[in-house]
């Protein structure tokens, strides 16, 4: 095993144990700090990947901005706790009923993609000639996939609007003056 | 030997993990959370595929995703702090009334 084996297992044993943490914490806080981690640890599969473009826009977008968004709503909020029917005491990922079947669902859903994955036999190594530079990625951007670049911008100028009116404190004094108006 | 079925079933897992926090969670932002896992185990499928077709497309749509990923939390966060105001609560249980 090379050392290209070493960091793949590396970051992957990084990747499903910080995935696995954030949905058996308690506290969302430490979920979204794991959830960076994990995020990291992709970060460094994509430059095994050769492609560095992505593995920097994963930090400084997700690790960066998503994450950072979230952590803000954590703290804004200032509900640690999950409140539910539930004794405290049992941890989340041993609750009964519907939530017990939710999980078996999901180890379902694992072993079919495990199984679907395997039996097709060994696909090999990856061919030389990847795809590295930002300036290939940057021409292909604004020619072929011009439209669907500037369709994205109308998306963020949406959910930028949405959010914005969604979490609008709506304040009833300030509507009786612009029903007055 | 990495090979691309190594970076697909560490994607399947990493899905696999997301989809069970959905399910298993009782709290409208590890829910958002686990979500987000799903979406990042999609995005390592493109690339590893993109990387083994020698193709730039995949990290293309790995950008795409990573937007659409960011209006939804955007939008998504700005749900969730709305209803904390009505009810005090992150719990979907509790917002399980159409109107209130």
């Amino acid at each position: 095993m090379g050392s290209e084996g070493i960091a793949f297992y590396l970051f992957a044993a990084i990747a499903i144990g910080a995935s696995l943490l954030v949905i058996a914490q308690r506290n969302p806080i430490y979920s979204v700090l794991l959830l960076i981690a994990s995020f990291g640890a992709l970060s460094g599969l994509y430059v095994l990947l050769d492609a560095p473009f992505v593995a920097v826009i994963q930090i400084i977008v997700y690790a960066g901005a998503i994450m950072v968004l979230f952590l803000f709503v954590v703290m804004l909020l200032n509900a640690p706790h999950e409140d539910t029917e539930f004794d405290e005491r049992v941890h989340p990922l041993l609750r009964p009923g519907p939530m017990r079947f939710g999980a078996f669902l999901a180890l379902v859903l694992a072993g079919e993609l495990f199984w679907a994955l395997t039996r097709g036999g060994d696909t090999g190594a990856f061919p030389g000639g990847a795809v590295t530079s930002v300036a290939v990625i940057g021409r292909s951007l604004f020619t072929d996939y011009a439209f669907p670049f500037e369709v994205t911008s109308v998306l963020i100028l949406v959910a930028m609007v949405g959010a914005v009116v969604l979490a609008r404190r709506d304040d009833p004094r300030e509507r009786r003056d612009r029903g007055g108006a | 030997m990495v090979t691309l079925n190594h970076y697909l079933i560490l994607s399947a897992i990493l899905f696999a993990i997301g989809t069970a926090g959905v399910f298993v969670r009782r709290n409208l932002i590890t829910i958002l959370l686990s979500i987000e896992i799903m979406l990042n185990a999609v995005n390592l499928t493109f690339v590893a595929f993109g990387r083994a077709l020698g193709s730039a497309d995949g990290q293309i749509i790995v950008f795409f995703v990573m937007t659409v990923a960011a209006a939804e939390a955007a939008v998504g966060l700005a749900i969730v702090i709305s209803l904390f105001r009505h009810k005090e609560s992150l719990n979907p249980d509790s917002f399980a009334s159409l109107k209130w």
